[in-house]
């Protein structure tokens, strides 16, 4: 694969609107770009034989609300060249008004329950994704836990569960039967 | 006169399995199209065990959330462990002792054991032979034992922290785990004799549950299920973490990619992992199990702490609320080999002394996601012996 600052360039020019720029830490390059172009180069980075990714390891999301970042949230992919065991990590940018990117389901179908998943707890919605619902929360839950501004607690959802009262044991039920 | 048979009018049922079925082994909940007994969809819906361990990790320092990791896989606690400290260890740019990454490798074959007899086992439950899971489960248990041993818990075992392990391997478990790989070929022989050649579980596992390696790779299926179908990715060679690269080992690699593969692979996989386990034994280094306490990672000796002030200083500054170690401002994923498939935990760091995100890769439910495409065409028993096969674990699938 390309170093460092040639994969700048070469990407740099092939998606002059969306790439931002790319970053390394810890030997792991990540490529960060605005998050409507992220399927574009999800398909160079699969099918161009310079890169060569052939296998898409995970996908998951970062709320930026108390990190700094080039938007609110990021959804981050892990690519996997199996041939040469390399990886690179692309984070796509996606800002708080509109959080829409399109889905990787037309690439690799391992994305359906994980942007399912990326939806359900951060709130980023996915176009053109054959099944977008909630996967972990019951449907009618209105919140994205995962989200920064969403309280570890809770807000009280699971308040006004149905609470059994049982009397065996504290006393005798009455002629009435048990309260 | 002729007799006329006339066409049966049929129509499709659909059949709701589980959430609480004997053979899901969890709370895992499919929603089946049948036509007669044939599968036409399946359609998994899961979440019912979610309960915010990522959100949890928010919240919790390196050191403390290793013991949620526990609770995700518990089957082989141990892999989970690991796999934390892992990545946490990139993070902060730590090596560990030479000592301390093979005792790791030591838990992690040991675990790898443990799952597959305990999965091969369950299946075959499942399907309808129960001697095989006894016979498995006596070897596991002992497993368990050497992990009460050298961890003091059996399931929940919180073996590993940030820069190394919560202890040496005490000096009377070594001998035990020189019995345990004694008698492991008995017990693969055992199961080996059991099922390998059996008619029944033949007609049940063979061509059942079937998927390519382009499906394989497509599903982002790996572990054992990715090699049955030929896929020649192991992580502990490919991308050797934790001195996996001393080790001398084959990978098994299946060819059809259906249940019965999926199962031989996990009983050489077993072979293969007793033989790292020989290799750590007989050449396990000698030295600490942690980084140099002077490093602020590691708690101090507990008599250091009770007997001198500079002791209790130090306990003090790793445990203490606004203290503790802190990372840079940044991220770190480190894959392993867990016995169901590449897993690890994506660490992203503001710098502060919790993770500000934590998410594991959980191998449980990208195979799980696959599950669909494998019933399609098959029959409704079959349902059961692909759930056996993936190896579901909900603790992992749902969080």
């Amino acid at each position: 694969m390309l170093p460092k600052d040639q994969l700048t360039i070469v990407l740099r020019e092939k998606f002059p609107e969306g790439f931002i720029e790319i970053t390394e830490f810890r030997d792991m390059l990540t490529i960060h770009i605005r998050g409507e172009h992220v399927l574009k180069l999800l398909r160079t980075l699969k099918t161009d034989p310079r890169f060569a990714f052939n296998f898409l390891s995970g996908i998951t999301a970062v709320d930026h609300l108390e990190m700094e970042g080039h938007a609110r949230f990021s959804v981050v992919y892990h690519l996997l060249n199996q041939h040469e065991a390399r990886r690179i990590v692309v984070r796509a940018w996606v800002h708080e008004e509109e959080p829409r990117l399109p889905s990787a389901y037309p690439l690799w179908k391992t994305a359906d329950w994980q942007e399912r998943e990326v939806y359900d707890l951060f709130g980023v919605e996915f176009t053109d994704h054959p099944d977008l619902m909630r996967i972990m929360n019951p449907d009618y839950f209105e919140y994205h836990p995962l989200r920064k501004d969403y309280p570890l607690q809770g807000r009280g959802e699971r308040d006004n569960f149905k609470v059994v009262k049982r009397s065996i044991g504290s006393k005798w039920p009455s002629e009435k039967g048990f309260e | 006169m002729t007799l006329e048979a006339k066409a049966l009018s049929t129509e499709k049922m659909v059949l709701n399995f589980g959430p609480s079925h004997p053979a899901t082994h969890g709370t895992l909940r499919v929603i089946v199209e049948l036509d007669g007994e044939l599968v036409t969809k399946a359609v998994p819906e899961i979440g019912f065990l979610h309960c915010g361990f990522e959100k949890l990790g928010e919240h919790l320092d390196f050191n403390q959330f290793v013991t949620v990791t526990d609770r995700m896989n518990y089957i082989s606690p141990l892999c989970n462990n690991v796999a934390y400290a892992l990545s946490a260890e990139k993070l902060l740019d730590i090596k560990v002792p030479k000592r301390a990454q093979y005792i790791r490798v030591l838990m992690c074959e040991l675990s790898r054991i443990a799952d597959h007899l305990v999965q091969i086992g369950m299946q075959a439950v499942d399907i309808g032979a129960f001697t095989v899971f006894l016979y498995g489960f006596r070897l596991r248990e002992k497993i368990y034992d050497l992990f009460e041993m050298v961890c003091g818990a059996r399931l929940t075992t919180s073996y590993t922290r940030v820069g190394g392990l919560m202890r040496d391997l005490p000096e009377n478990s070594i001998p035990v785990v020189y019995d345990l790989l004694d008698r492991l070929p008995a017990t693969l022989k055992e199961i080996d004799g059991l099922l390998t050649h059996n008619r029944i579980w033949l007609d049940r596992t063979r061509g059942i549950g079937p998927i390519s390696h382009d499906e394989a790779l497509s599903y982002g299926l790996t572990g054992p299920l990715a090699r049955a179908a030929g896929v020649d990715y192991d992580l502990r060679v490919k991308e050797p973490y934790s001195s996996y690269e001393d080790f001398d080992f084959d990978v098994i690699i299946g060819q059809n990619g259906d249940v019965y593969d999926r199962y031989i692979v996990r009983m050489y996989e077993m072979w293969e992992s007793q033989k790292i386990c020989r290799q750590v034994m007989d050449n396990l280094p000698g030295g600490p199990v942690n980084v140099d306490a002077d490093s602020k990672y590691i708690l101090p000796p507990r008599p250091e702490v009770f007997n001198s002030i500079e002791g209790l200083i130090h306990h003090f500054m790793v445990t203490m609320e606004n203290r503790g170690f802190t990372p840079p401002v940044g991220e770190a994923y480190v894959p392993t080999e867990s016995p169901n498939g590449e897993l690890g935990y994506f660490i992203v760091s503001d710098g502060s002394r919790e993770p500000y995100r934590v998410r594991t890769r959980p191998p449980s439910l990208i195979n799980y996601s696959a599950f669909p495409r494998m019933m399609e065409n098959m029959m409704v028993s079959d349902a059961v012996a692909i759930l056996g096969s993936l190896n579901v674990i909900a603790g992992e699938l749902d969080r």
